[in-house]
């Protein structure tokens, strides 16, 4: 078997006496998707930063494709085809779908004083990236704004993937959505599964993490407390494993004969 | 890349959606859409109320005539206001580049063409001043140049009147070199015509282009649109945006040279008010105050509705004191339409 794209063992960071992260091993490889999970505060975050070249481990090793390396910043890990879609998504509402796409690298036809935008080719790549993620653009030109959040988190996936990433870090591309919308989303990362990508889907949501994740990575105060392939672990399983099933149940009671069964239950 | 192909296949691509269907949105979505609206429902009313003057050839001069040193200011503003920022300094840099341009050739004896030279590296370094400030501190942009604005004005009138002790200077036409900057700036086109019309037109068509065919109008949108994001992006934002207040200060020199030569003089009170009024042609014309929306085209349509009901008002004879009510309520107006339209047009559907 060939070495995954990415991997990191036995990184710590530590922030002063905070210990954040404490002997995480996770690896990437092609065409998988891998769920990272934890509640808030479990260390997701900084676990996010380490990959996407924003901070370095304190101890351990950063692997790109067997070689450890060490990355300098977001934009060296981008060049080895790591590519993080934050929440936020870096995108401009009022801004076109396919200026959006094309932000910061927009290819030029032309010489001098006549240099401009290749807005033909933009269009067509745009809506020929969206359409392998799925998505049939109406109109590239339209405004990202008029998109819905699930269609942004495309538009975001498919500026990654075709900007070179062989890696896509998704940072809880589903906390902001309804449940339809959330779903779309699930079937984009399928879709860039199947065309190679390794993902690093992170959520707090088993159920929205249990369809489609190969492997799932549990955090919990900075540690790993789990890691199980696709066969080994069942939704229950994962959800009661996630939050810690014993609080969840000492919540339930707690509430219990307030709400007659209550929303916990 | 096969270009003949890529034609094809976005041909095809397009074919997917009903065209009629794409490009009436995409009508829609323009921001001078309102302006422009706004524009032929003012000429409609002074066509009928004023009569044959307002519809002549004459009349449509005169209104171009006054609405084009503000249409430049204008144009410029727009570029600055889409990226987020305003520049409220353009009015001091008028009068301060016009004195400086009397002061040098009247006062020292340059030649206009060297003195013209100083006044635009004068203009361009108060709006590099402008931008640096703007990007450096964080501050608004409103108070930054509301703060030039006031130091220059100051600054125009104290050293005009220490060294000559006068704030308006006259003569320019004796001035060596006057002639062909006459043509240049203040001469006639068609015999009713300014050129500044022709000035006012093609900024308006380059900043067009710029805006939308070139990698800095893309990054002049994202700047004003969402900073950050545009960051993230690798857009430069901070030259970007000292970039356009150059340019505004820029424009306002080019308003400044235009009118010390067809009046043959300068005065350091000139261009008061006019940073005012070029946010309220830039607004009329559909650019969002809060920037990352916004066209050229839309400021040449708002200083154009400027112009008309200026001479409107004049050949109809009405008091020139309504002018002010009229901005006024058309600015608000303005800002409520442009408010209605940008929330079509970006909310999902």
């Amino acid at each position: 078997m060939t070495a995954p794209i990415l991997r990191v063992e036995r990184v710590s960071k530590r922030f002063g006496n905070v210990v954040a992260l404490r002997d995480v091993t996770m690896s990437v490889p092609a065409g998988q998707v891998i769920c990272l999970l934890g509640d808030n505060g479990a260390g997701k975050s900084t676990l996010i930063q380490i990959l996407a070249g924003v901070h370095r481990p304190t101890t351990g090793r950063y692997l790109v494709d067997g070689e450890p390396i060490e990355l300098a910043s977001p934009r060296d890990a981008l060049s080895r085809g790591i590519a993080t879609v934050y929440q936020d998504l870096a995108m401009i509402p009022l801004l076109s779908i396919w200026r959006n796409f094309f932000l910061g690298t927009e290819p030029c036809v032309g010489a001098g004083p006549f240099r401009r935008i290749d807005r033909v080719h933009c269009e067509r790549v745009v809506r020929e990236e969206l359409s392998r993620l799925g998505v049939e653009l109406r109109d590239p030109a339209q405004p990202v704004g008029t998109l819905s959040g699930g269609e942004r988190q495309a538009v975001a996936i498919a500026r990654a993937i075709h900007f070179g990433a062989r890696v896509v870090i998704l940072d809880e591309p589903t906390a902001a959505l309804g449940v339809k919308q959330a779903g779309a989303v699930l079937r984009y990362i399928a879709k860039a599964r199947e065309r190679g990508v390794g993902v690093v889907f992170i959520t707090h949501n088993p159920h929205h993490a249990h369809p489609v994740g190969d492997r799932f990575v549990i955090l919990r105060r900075g540690e790993v407390r789990g890691d199980f392939g696709r066969r080994d672990i069942r939704l229950e399983e994962l959800a009661a494993m996630m939050a810690g099933g014993e609080e969840l149940e000492r919540l339930a009671h707690e509430l219990d004969p307030v709400g007659n069964g209550g929303p916990a239950r | 890349m096969n270009g003949v192909t890529a034609l094809g296949v976005a041909a095809r691509a397009a074919g997917a959606v009903p065209d009629r269907m794409t490009s009436a949105r995409r009508l829609l979505a323009r921001p001078e859409l309102g302006a422009a609206a706004a524009a032929m429902l003012v000429w409609i009313v002074f066509a009928l109320v004023a009569g044959p003057p307002f519809r002549s050839l004459e009349g449509t001069a005169a209104v171009l005539n006054a609405a084009a040193p503000l249409g430049i200011l204008a144009v410029a503003v727009a570029l600055l206001m889409i990226a987020g920022e305003f520049d409220l300094s353009i009015g001091s840099i008028i009068g301060c580049a016009g004195m400086t341009l009397m002061l040098l050739t009247r006062h020292y004896d340059w030649s206009l063409w060297p003195a013209i030279g100083v006044a635009v590296a004068l203009s361009l370094a108060i709006g590099f001043g402008n931008g640096y400030l703007v990007v450096r501190t964080g501050l608004p942009s409103f108070i930054v140049t509301l703060g030039t604005l006031f130091a220059f004005r100051g600054l125009t009138i104290a050293v005009s009147r220490q060294l000559t002790r006068r704030t308006q200077l006259g003569g320019l036409d004796e001035v060596s070199g006057f002639a062909p900057a006459q043509t240049l700036f203040a001469g006639d086109l068609f015999g009713q015509f300014r050129v500044s019309v022709l000035w006012w037109l093609g900024l308006a068509a380059l900043a067009t282009w710029v805006l939308l065919r070139t990698r800095f109008g893309n990054w002049i949108f994202a700047a004003g649109g969402a900073p950050e994001a545009a960051r993230k992006m690798g857009v430069p934002v901070a030259r970007v945006k000292i970039a356009l207040f150059m340019t505004t200060a820029l424009a306002a020199c080019l308003v400044a040279v235009i009118q010390a030569v067809r009046f043959t003089g300068a005065d350091a009170l000139r261009g008061e008010q006019q940073e005012f009024r070029a946010i309220i042609a830039v607004v009329i014309g559909g650019t969002l105050l809060t920037g990352g929306y916004g066209s050229a085209v839309g400021a040449v349509l708002g200083a154009l509705i400027f112009g008309m009901v200026q001479q409107g008002i004049v050949i109809t004879g009405v008091d020139a004191d309504w002018f002010q009510v009229f901005l006024g309520v058309m600015l608000v107006a303005a800002v409520i339409f442009n408010n209605f339209v940008r929330r079509r047009a970006s909310e999902a559907r």
